[in-house]
């Protein structure tokens, strides 16, 4: 099959490589019909993330139809499925609370090692994210192999595009989530730092949830216009002292609620003495940290702090001080996809969330290259990139 | 020697006399290396001891055991991988037993790395069965070669580790888990 592999640093190449095969009982393959290249995956293009091998293939957000099952699969043939990032057993003791990215048996017992020096216990597997996750084959690609696939993707309703419902994977529940962890109370005011995907949908989701204002905070015009369309108030750090702007705009108070989603990964994933390659890009962690302090800093006191950006390494000049003396409350973690897959399939098809707004890019997975370089030289244009394999057509923009 | 005033396990005490003396309550005592390694299994107690308790299955979930030969209830001969494509043999006998909670066993005398040790399993209420695995080991001297050696000295903390949680992931979901995309990928990495 065809695929998207990583080579290093820039350099991500589309191959041929064996197909996928049922493994487990639980397994399924998967043919993938769309997927998305995730603000995440350009952390992986930029090299800063440890435990990549030449020849991973990357991709963490992609649906598909269902080719093939094993006994244990609850799948059937010819099912169109989305598939969660987050790889979970749904039967360990964290599933059955439905922390789902917590799950302990998604990621194979040799990889749980390096998660348990780093974070004191290991990680749970997610598909196409280095080593450190399981090192799963991710589905930038023709096919897929899914494992606990009677778990994890949800069904289809005839009806639905994929551009509606490829988002159920990672993003639109992660938003949602975000939100959620910022326990919004109606009336409150809610501010989002980052309007990338996870922002917008945390936006969306907040005002789903009560929230009577919503200030987003951006520096590319392209997002913060997005963000304006779902009814948030907007701030350009650029051009104002978002401190400053967000005590005016709250009346003096600060907002009730403020939520991360600025897009971390690339500079937090790791820990300062794992590789030498990570210890050059630790300078970029600790500004890019900017984000969090200040949303600890504008926050009211009493406030709930959600941040949805992830955060690997260990960080300095945490503003604890703050978040003890205005008694703050912080929720984080990986997304519990599977957790939120059927409402949030059914708020889609109810009307009550837009999805496909994202997209500004649709190509074919012979061009994921391509779609890669543009989504990283150009982040206000690009705010979206679907890669469909067999698509014909380059680079069609949507609008 | 230090005091027990604490509930932390002796085989985590910083206190080497500590550890001396959780190695007493072996039967060889002058055997000189105890880990112990537990993991919380979300299955009832009952059906993990069985499945332990059946020694020829254990080879499913450890790594690298090759095989174990079942000769009586309390015999066993264990044939288990060591670098170079050698193979370390012993026999091990089960020297204490108590139906759903705890099996120990020592390996008899002629063994190439003398082990001894207990797996013990105790409920934990609506998270299952708390498994723990406490080892005592040998390391063998000179003879048997370094390749050993190393494998024993630095490999068993991880390899209990592993196992366990290979152990865990067969219980819970019925299947140890895998990242490779093919059989032939598994096979390469199994080897």
């Amino acid at each position: 099959m065809r695929a998207l592999t990583w080579h290093g640093k820039h350099d991500v190449r589309v191959d041929t490589v064996d197909d996928p095969e049922i493994l487990n009982p639980r397994d399924a393959i998967i043919k993938i019909t769309s997927t998305a290249i995730c603000g995440s995956d350009l952390h992986l293009y930029d090299g800063y993330i440890p435990t990549m091998k030449a020849g991973d293939i990357l991709g963490h957000e992609f649906m598909g139809e269902v080719v093939e099952t094993g006994p244990g699969s609850t799948l059937v043939k010819g099912q169109r499925v989305v598939v969660p990032f987050t790889i979970a057993c749904g039967s360990c003791y964290h599933c059955g609370k439905h922390q789902y990215s917590a799950c302990d048996n998604g990621n194979p017992a040799d990889n749980q090692d390096i998660g348990m020096e780093l974070y004191g216990q290991p990680m749970s597997g997610l598909f196409g994210y280095s080593h450190l996750t399981g090192g799963y084959a991710g589905g930038q690609a023709e096919y897929v192999r899914v494992p606990f696939s009677d778990v994890g993707p949800i069904v289809v309703p005839e009806g639905l595009d994929d551009d509606e419902v490829l988002f159920l994977s990672d993003i639109l529940p992660t938003g949602w989530q975000a939100a959620e962890n910022a326990d919004i109370e109606p009336g409150d005011i809610v501010a989002v730092w980052g309007c990338g995907p996870v922002g917008l949908f945390a936006v969306q989701s907040a005002f789903l949830m009560g929230a009577a204002r919503v200030i987003a905070i951006d520096h590319f015009p392209r997002r913060l216009e997005l963000a304006r369309r779902f009814g948030a108030e907007t701030i350009n750090f650029e051009e104002s002292k978002t401190y400053e702007a967000l005590m005016e705009m709250t009346g003096g108070i600060g907002p009730d609620a403020v939520i991360d989603a600025v897009g971390l990964e690339a500079h937090g994933f790791f820990v300062d003495n794992v590789v030498d390659q990570i210890k050059a890009s630790l300078m970029l962690g600790t500004d890019r940290i900017h984000s969090i302090r200040q949303a600890i800093v504008a926050c009211r006191k009493g406030g709930r702090v959600s941040m949805p950006a992830v955060y690997g390494g260990i960080v300095d000049k945490f503003p604890l001080g703050a978040f003890m003396e205005k008694g703050l409350t912080l929720k984080t973690g990986q997304t519990s996809v599977q957790h939120y897959m059927p409402g949030l399939l059914n708020a889609i098809v109810e009307g009550k969330i837009d999805t496909t707004f994202l997209i500004s890019h649709r190509m074919s997975l012979e061009d994921a290259p391509k779609g890669y370089r543009m989504f990283h030289d150009n982040q206000n244009e690009v705010t979206k990139v679907v890669l469909k394999p067999g698509f014909t057509e380059t680079a069609v923009a949507a609008e | 020697m230090a005091t027990v005033n604490d509930d932390a396990p002796p085989t985590t005490s910083k206190s080497r006399e500590m550890r001396d003396a959780a190695l007493q309550t072996f039967t060889e005592t002058r055997r000189d290396t105890l880990l112990g390694r537990t993991v919380t299994i979300n299955r009832p107690r009952a059906e993990l001891y069985a499945y332990w308790r059946d020694f020829a299955r254990l080879p499913t979930f450890m790594d690298n055991v090759e095989r174990v030969d079942v000769l009586s209830p309390t015999r066993s001969h264990w044939v288990v991988k060591a670098p170079g494509g050698r193979t370390v043999e012993w026999d091990a006998l089960v020297t204490e037993e108590k139906e759903g909670e705890m099996i120990a066993w020592a390996s008899t005398e002629d063994a190439d790395v003398p082990n001894s040790g207990r797996i013990e399993f105790r409920d934990a209420g609506d998270r299952g069965t708390i498994v723990t695995a406490t080892i005592v080991y040998d390391p063998p001297a000179g003879v048997v070669g370094r390749l050993i050696a190393k494998m024993f000295q630095r490999e068993p903390a991880i390899q209990a580790r592993r196992d366990l949680r290979r152990f865990k992931q067969l219980m819970e979901t019925g299947e140890v888990a895998t990242s490779s995309r093919t059989r032939a990928q598994m096979h390469e990495e199994a080897a």
